[in-house]
Protein backbone atom coordinates (compact mmCIF):
# COMPACT_ATOMS: atom_id res chain seq x y z
CA UNK A 1 0.00 0.00 0.00
CA UNK A 2 2.70 2.37 1.06
CA UNK A 3 4.92 1.47 -2.46
CA UNK A 4 1.16 1.82 -4.15
CA UNK A 5 0.90 5.86 -2.40
CA UNK A 6 5.00 6.60 -3.34
CA UNK A 7 3.99 5.00 -7.02
CA UNK A 8 1.39 7.52 -7.38
CA UNK A 9 3.01 10.21 -5.54
CA UNK A 10 5.60 10.79 -8.02
CA UNK A 11 3.42 9.93 -11.13
CA UNK A 12 1.40 12.87 -10.53
CA UNK A 13 4.14 14.97 -8.85
CA UNK A 14 6.63 14.50 -12.41
CA UNK A 15 2.85 14.89 -13.98
CA UNK A 16 2.85 18.46 -12.45
CA UNK A 17 6.14 19.52 -12.50
CA UNK A 18 5.91 19.21 -16.62
CA UNK A 19 3.05 21.11 -16.90
CA UNK A 20 4.67 23.81 -14.93
CA UNK A 21 6.87 24.42 -18.11
CA UNK A 22 3.88 25.45 -19.93
CA UNK A 23 3.22 28.14 -17.00
CA UNK A 24 4.12 31.74 -18.53
CA UNK A 25 6.91 33.19 -17.05
CA UNK A 26 7.22 35.07 -13.42
CA UNK A 27 5.77 38.83 -13.90
CA UNK A 28 5.02 38.31 -17.56
CA UNK A 29 3.25 40.65 -19.23
CA UNK A 30 1.65 38.79 -21.80
CA UNK A 31 0.09 36.38 -19.79
CA UNK A 32 -3.30 35.65 -20.31
CA UNK A 33 -4.48 36.50 -16.64
CA UNK A 34 -2.72 40.19 -16.65
CA UNK A 35 -4.08 40.75 -20.18
CA UNK A 36 -8.00 41.64 -19.75
CA UNK A 37 -8.63 42.92 -16.23
CA UNK A 38 -5.34 43.07 -14.31
CA UNK A 39 -5.01 46.55 -16.60
CA UNK A 40 -8.00 47.84 -15.60
CA UNK A 41 -7.14 47.61 -12.37
CA UNK A 42 -4.29 48.80 -11.91
CA UNK A 43 -5.58 51.92 -14.35
CA UNK A 44 -8.54 52.66 -12.34
CA UNK A 45 -8.70 51.45 -8.64
CA UNK A 46 -8.12 54.70 -7.60
CA UNK A 47 -10.52 56.69 -9.18
CA UNK A 48 -12.73 53.94 -8.40
CA UNK A 49 -12.68 53.12 -5.17
CA UNK A 50 -9.83 56.01 -3.85
CA UNK A 51 -7.95 53.25 -2.43
CA UNK A 52 -4.20 52.58 -2.33
CA UNK A 53 -4.09 49.02 -2.11
CA UNK A 54 -5.05 47.28 -5.31
CA UNK A 55 -5.61 43.63 -3.75
CA UNK A 56 -7.52 45.02 -0.83
CA UNK A 57 -10.09 46.67 -3.55
CA UNK A 58 -10.15 44.02 -5.94
CA UNK A 59 -10.72 41.41 -3.10
CA UNK A 60 -13.31 43.59 -0.90
CA UNK A 61 -15.03 45.43 -4.23
CA UNK A 62 -14.39 44.24 -7.92
CA UNK A 63 -14.49 40.62 -6.70
CA UNK A 64 -16.55 41.00 -3.04
CA UNK A 65 -18.84 38.34 -4.21
CA UNK A 66 -15.68 35.94 -3.98
CA UNK A 67 -14.76 37.34 -0.55
CA UNK A 68 -18.31 37.00 0.77
CA UNK A 69 -18.38 33.30 -0.02
CA UNK A 70 -15.14 33.03 1.53
CA UNK A 71 -16.00 33.99 4.45
CA UNK A 72 -18.97 31.46 4.20
CA UNK A 73 -16.57 28.88 3.98
CA UNK A 74 -14.71 29.85 7.00
CA UNK A 75 -17.86 29.73 8.87
CA UNK A 76 -18.50 26.56 7.61
CA UNK A 77 -15.77 25.23 8.85
CA UNK A 78 -16.26 26.28 12.18
CA UNK A 79 -19.75 24.74 11.86
CA UNK A 80 -18.33 21.33 10.31
CA UNK A 81 -16.17 21.11 13.08
CA UNK A 82 -18.88 21.88 15.77
CA UNK A 83 -21.18 19.22 14.35
CA UNK A 84 -18.27 16.63 14.15
CA UNK A 85 -16.58 16.79 17.24
CA UNK A 86 -18.44 18.82 19.92
CA UNK A 87 -20.09 16.40 22.46
CA UNK A 88 -23.23 16.59 22.65
CA UNK A 89 -23.63 16.75 26.81
CA UNK A 90 -21.31 17.58 28.99
CA UNK A 91 -20.06 14.45 30.37
CA UNK A 92 -18.09 15.30 33.36
CA UNK A 93 -14.51 14.40 33.61
CA UNK A 94 -13.82 10.87 36.05
CA UNK A 95 -12.03 13.25 38.26
CA UNK A 96 -11.28 16.77 39.13
CA UNK A 97 -7.96 18.11 40.58
CA UNK A 98 -7.53 21.69 42.50
CA UNK A 99 -4.74 23.36 43.67
CA UNK A 100 -4.86 24.96 47.41
CA UNK A 101 -3.98 28.74 45.93
CA UNK A 102 -1.60 29.58 48.92
CA UNK A 103 -0.02 26.56 49.71
CA UNK A 104 0.07 24.68 46.36
CA UNK A 105 -1.08 21.15 47.57
CA UNK A 106 -3.24 20.28 44.72
CA UNK A 107 -6.48 17.68 45.78
CA UNK A 108 -7.60 15.18 43.29
CA UNK A 109 -11.52 14.63 43.90
CA UNK A 110 -13.36 12.18 42.69
CA UNK A 111 -16.63 12.15 40.58
CA UNK A 112 -19.41 13.02 42.73
CA UNK A 113 -16.86 13.98 45.79
CA UNK A 114 -17.56 17.94 47.15
CA UNK A 115 -15.87 20.30 44.85
CA UNK A 116 -14.46 23.13 46.77
CA UNK A 117 -15.40 25.68 44.03
CA UNK A 118 -17.08 28.36 45.96
CA UNK A 119 -14.63 29.07 48.18
CA UNK A 120 -11.98 30.93 46.53
CA UNK A 121 -9.17 29.23 48.01
CA UNK A 122 -8.67 26.44 45.36
CA UNK A 123 -8.06 26.72 41.85
CA UNK A 124 -8.80 24.66 39.48
CA UNK A 125 -6.25 22.31 37.28
CA UNK A 126 -6.50 20.83 34.23
CA UNK A 127 -6.08 16.40 34.74
CA UNK A 128 -2.71 16.79 33.07
CA UNK A 129 -0.83 18.26 35.43
CA UNK A 130 0.90 22.15 34.15
CA UNK A 131 3.29 23.58 36.88
CA UNK A 132 2.17 27.23 37.91
CA UNK A 133 4.34 28.79 35.75
CA UNK A 134 4.87 33.13 36.58
CA UNK A 135 6.86 33.94 33.68
CA UNK A 136 4.69 32.60 30.97
CA UNK A 137 1.37 34.31 32.44
CA UNK A 138 2.98 37.71 32.58
CA UNK A 139 4.77 37.18 29.34
CA UNK A 140 1.35 36.31 27.44
CA UNK A 141 -0.68 39.09 29.82
CA UNK A 142 1.53 41.69 28.26
CA UNK A 143 2.21 41.03 25.16
CA UNK A 144 -1.58 39.83 24.16
CA UNK A 145 -2.74 43.66 24.24
CA UNK A 146 0.02 44.64 21.78
CA UNK A 147 -1.42 41.71 19.56
CA UNK A 148 -5.01 42.68 19.86
CA UNK A 149 -3.64 45.98 18.94
CA UNK A 150 -1.48 44.94 16.03
CA UNK A 151 -4.93 43.15 14.84
CA UNK A 152 -6.96 45.90 15.02
CA UNK A 153 -4.15 48.18 13.23
CA UNK A 154 -4.21 45.17 10.50
CA UNK A 155 -7.67 45.32 10.06
CA UNK A 156 -7.95 49.29 9.60
CA UNK A 157 -4.95 49.86 7.50
CA UNK A 158 -5.94 47.20 4.98
CA UNK A 159 -6.72 49.97 2.33
CA UNK A 160 -3.15 51.00 2.91
CA UNK A 161 -0.91 48.11 3.42
CA UNK A 162 -0.77 44.12 3.04
CA UNK A 163 -3.64 43.54 5.43
CA UNK A 164 -7.35 43.39 6.14
CA UNK A 165 -9.96 41.35 7.59
CA UNK A 166 -8.52 37.64 7.42
CA UNK A 167 -5.23 38.93 8.37
CA UNK A 168 -6.59 40.60 11.23
CA UNK A 169 -8.92 38.46 12.69
CA UNK A 170 -6.11 35.61 12.51
CA UNK A 171 -4.01 37.55 14.81
CA UNK A 172 -6.68 38.72 16.93
CA UNK A 173 -7.96 35.25 17.01
CA UNK A 174 -4.52 34.03 17.99
CA UNK A 175 -3.85 36.24 20.49
CA UNK A 176 -7.38 35.16 22.85
CA UNK A 177 -5.71 31.44 21.31
CA UNK A 178 -2.69 32.78 23.09
CA UNK A 179 -4.60 33.64 26.39
CA UNK A 180 -6.53 30.29 26.71
CA UNK A 181 -2.73 28.38 25.90
CA UNK A 182 -0.89 30.44 28.66
CA UNK A 183 -4.17 30.17 31.65
CA UNK A 184 -6.54 27.55 30.60
CA UNK A 185 -9.27 26.89 28.87
CA UNK A 186 -11.44 27.65 31.42
CA UNK A 187 -10.53 31.27 31.95
CA UNK A 188 -10.49 31.85 28.16
CA UNK A 189 -14.29 30.28 28.04
CA UNK A 190 -14.98 32.79 30.99
CA UNK A 191 -14.07 35.36 28.86
CA UNK A 192 -15.26 34.24 25.88
CA UNK A 193 -17.68 31.92 25.99
CA UNK A 194 -19.06 29.61 22.77
CA UNK A 195 -22.12 30.97 22.58
CA UNK A 196 -20.30 34.13 22.08
CA UNK A 197 -18.20 32.38 19.21
CA UNK A 198 -21.16 31.11 17.45
CA UNK A 199 -22.72 34.64 17.99
CA UNK A 200 -19.66 36.55 16.58
CA UNK A 201 -19.16 34.27 13.79
CA UNK A 202 -22.75 34.16 11.78
CA UNK A 203 -22.73 37.97 13.13
CA UNK A 204 -19.45 38.68 10.63
CA UNK A 205 -21.08 36.85 8.17
CA UNK A 206 -23.91 38.75 8.56
CA UNK A 207 -22.36 42.26 8.32
CA UNK A 208 -21.07 40.80 5.02
CA UNK A 209 -23.92 39.90 3.69
CA UNK A 210 -26.12 43.03 4.97
CA UNK A 211 -24.17 45.26 3.61
CA UNK A 212 -24.57 43.77 0.34
CA UNK A 213 -28.61 43.67 1.14
CA UNK A 214 -28.28 47.33 2.07
CA UNK A 215 -26.96 48.12 -1.34
CA UNK A 216 -29.83 46.24 -2.87
CA UNK A 217 -32.22 48.44 -0.95
CA UNK A 218 -30.64 51.54 -1.95
CA UNK A 219 -31.18 50.58 -5.24
CA UNK A 220 -28.17 49.19 -6.48
CA UNK A 221 -26.51 45.98 -7.34
CA UNK A 222 -25.41 43.05 -4.65
CA UNK A 223 -22.49 44.75 -2.99
CA UNK A 224 -22.42 47.70 -5.41
CA UNK A 225 -21.22 50.20 -2.66
CA UNK A 226 -21.42 53.32 -4.30
CA UNK A 227 -25.41 53.08 -2.91
CA UNK A 228 -24.12 53.87 0.11
CA UNK A 229 -22.96 57.03 -0.41
CA UNK A 230 -26.30 58.52 0.74
CA UNK A 231 -26.76 56.42 3.87
CA UNK A 232 -23.16 57.12 5.12
CA UNK A 233 -23.01 61.05 3.55
CA UNK A 234 -20.11 60.95 1.28
CA UNK A 235 -19.73 60.88 -2.24
CA UNK A 236 -19.64 57.72 -4.42
CA UNK A 237 -15.95 57.03 -4.77
CA UNK A 238 -15.48 57.16 -0.75
CA UNK A 239 -18.77 55.19 -0.39
CA UNK A 240 -16.63 52.17 -2.11
CA UNK A 241 -13.77 52.88 0.17
CA UNK A 242 -15.75 53.16 3.56
CA UNK A 243 -17.96 50.16 2.42
CA UNK A 244 -14.72 47.94 1.92
CA UNK A 245 -14.04 48.64 5.45
CA UNK A 246 -17.03 48.02 6.76
CA UNK A 247 -17.05 44.37 4.91
CA UNK A 248 -13.76 43.96 6.48
CA UNK A 249 -14.88 44.20 9.72
CA UNK A 250 -17.21 41.52 8.95
CA UNK A 251 -14.64 39.48 7.93
CA UNK A 252 -12.70 39.77 10.88
CA UNK A 253 -15.08 39.40 13.34
CA UNK A 254 -16.32 35.61 11.51
CA UNK A 255 -12.88 35.21 11.42
CA UNK A 256 -11.84 35.63 14.59
CA UNK A 257 -14.75 33.64 16.28
CA UNK A 258 -14.36 30.40 14.28
CA UNK A 259 -10.57 30.81 14.61
CA UNK A 260 -11.15 30.83 18.51
CA UNK A 261 -14.29 28.68 18.44
CA UNK A 262 -12.32 26.09 16.62
CA UNK A 263 -9.53 26.41 18.94
CA UNK A 264 -11.94 25.36 21.90
CA UNK A 265 -13.11 22.31 20.46
CA UNK A 266 -10.30 21.01 18.85
CA UNK A 267 -8.19 21.42 22.14
CA UNK A 268 -10.52 19.90 24.44
CA UNK A 269 -11.72 16.92 22.39
CA UNK A 270 -15.18 18.68 21.95
CA UNK A 271 -15.81 19.04 26.47
CA UNK A 272 -14.84 22.55 26.36
CA UNK A 273 -14.05 21.45 30.00
CA UNK A 274 -9.95 20.62 29.92
CA UNK A 275 -7.69 21.99 27.36
CA UNK A 276 -4.76 22.70 25.69
CA UNK B 1 13.92 38.86 -7.08
CA UNK B 2 17.28 37.53 -5.80
CA UNK B 3 17.56 34.01 -7.16
CA UNK B 4 20.21 32.58 -4.95
CA UNK B 5 18.18 32.93 -1.72
CA UNK B 6 15.12 31.76 -4.09
CA UNK B 7 17.04 28.41 -4.45
CA UNK B 8 17.91 28.59 -0.68
CA UNK B 9 14.47 29.31 0.36
CA UNK B 10 12.94 26.51 -2.40
CA UNK B 11 15.38 24.05 -1.36
CA UNK B 12 14.37 24.68 2.50
CA UNK B 13 11.11 24.41 2.03
CA UNK B 14 11.76 20.90 0.03
CA UNK B 15 13.29 20.08 3.17
CA UNK B 16 10.55 20.80 5.17
CA UNK B 17 7.74 19.07 3.24
CA UNK B 18 9.44 15.95 2.59
CA UNK B 19 10.63 16.02 6.52
CA UNK B 20 6.78 16.78 7.33
CA UNK B 21 5.68 13.88 6.22
CA UNK B 22 8.34 11.23 7.52
CA UNK B 23 8.61 12.29 10.77
CA UNK B 24 7.51 9.84 12.85
CA UNK B 25 6.32 12.30 16.04
CA UNK B 26 3.25 14.01 14.77
CA UNK B 27 4.37 17.37 16.91
CA UNK B 28 7.53 17.30 15.12
CA UNK B 29 5.08 17.43 11.44
CA UNK B 30 3.29 20.09 12.80
CA UNK B 31 5.78 22.38 13.77
CA UNK B 32 7.80 21.07 10.28
CA UNK B 33 4.38 22.30 8.61
CA UNK B 34 4.89 25.21 10.37
CA UNK B 35 8.47 25.89 9.09
CA UNK B 36 7.65 25.20 5.70
CA UNK B 37 4.47 27.86 5.98
CA UNK B 38 7.25 30.09 6.79
CA UNK B 39 9.19 28.76 4.06
CA UNK B 40 6.30 29.73 1.39
CA UNK B 41 5.23 33.03 3.07
CA UNK B 42 9.10 34.02 2.61
CA UNK B 43 8.63 32.89 -0.50
CA UNK B 44 5.66 34.73 -1.31
CA UNK B 45 7.08 38.23 -0.24
CA UNK B 46 10.24 37.30 -2.72
CA UNK B 47 7.70 37.46 -5.19
CA UNK B 48 6.09 40.40 -4.34
CA UNK B 49 3.22 39.16 -3.06
CA UNK B 50 2.89 40.74 0.05
CA UNK B 51 -0.63 40.22 0.88
CA UNK B 52 -0.88 35.93 0.23
CA UNK B 53 2.63 36.33 2.34
CA UNK B 54 0.73 37.78 5.06
CA UNK B 55 -2.17 35.69 4.90
CA UNK B 56 0.23 32.41 4.83
CA UNK B 57 2.40 34.19 7.82
CA UNK B 58 -0.86 34.52 9.76
CA UNK B 59 -2.78 31.25 8.95
CA UNK B 60 -0.62 28.60 7.84
CA UNK B 61 2.53 29.05 10.04
CA UNK B 62 0.38 30.68 13.02
CA UNK B 63 -2.90 29.36 13.30
CA UNK B 64 -2.82 26.41 11.25
CA UNK B 65 0.10 24.78 13.95
CA UNK B 66 -1.82 25.73 16.56
CA UNK B 67 -5.04 23.68 15.56
CA UNK B 68 -2.40 20.68 14.64
CA UNK B 69 -1.11 20.91 18.42
CA UNK B 70 -4.36 20.91 19.70
CA UNK B 71 -5.35 18.12 17.33
CA UNK B 72 -2.34 15.92 18.75
CA UNK B 73 -2.38 16.76 22.40
CA UNK B 74 -5.90 15.34 22.34
CA UNK B 75 -5.06 12.22 20.13
CA UNK B 76 -1.25 10.02 19.89
CA UNK B 77 1.66 11.80 19.36
CA UNK B 78 3.29 8.81 16.95
CA UNK B 79 1.49 7.48 13.45
CA UNK B 80 1.17 4.11 12.99
CA UNK B 81 2.59 3.83 9.62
Amino acid sequence: MKVLGLITAFCFGGLLFYISFDFPDWGDSASPASQHVSSYYIEHTMQDTSVPNIVTAVLADYRSYDTLFETAVIFSAGLACFFLLRVGERQAPAARFYRHLSTGITFRIEKGGRLPESTGEFERIDSVWVPYDVIIRMTCRLVVPFIQLFALYVIAHGHHSPGGGFQGGVIFGAAIILFAISNNLRQALRRMSEKITTLLSSLGVMIYAGTGMLCIVMGAGFLDYRALSSFLGVDPVTARSHGILIVEIGVAIAVTAVMVWVYYILSSAGRQDEGL
Amino acid sequence: MIWSLDIIILTIVLICGIAAISIRDLLGAAIMFGAYSFMMCLLWSIMGAVDVAFTEASVGAGVSTVFFVAAVFRTSRRTKD
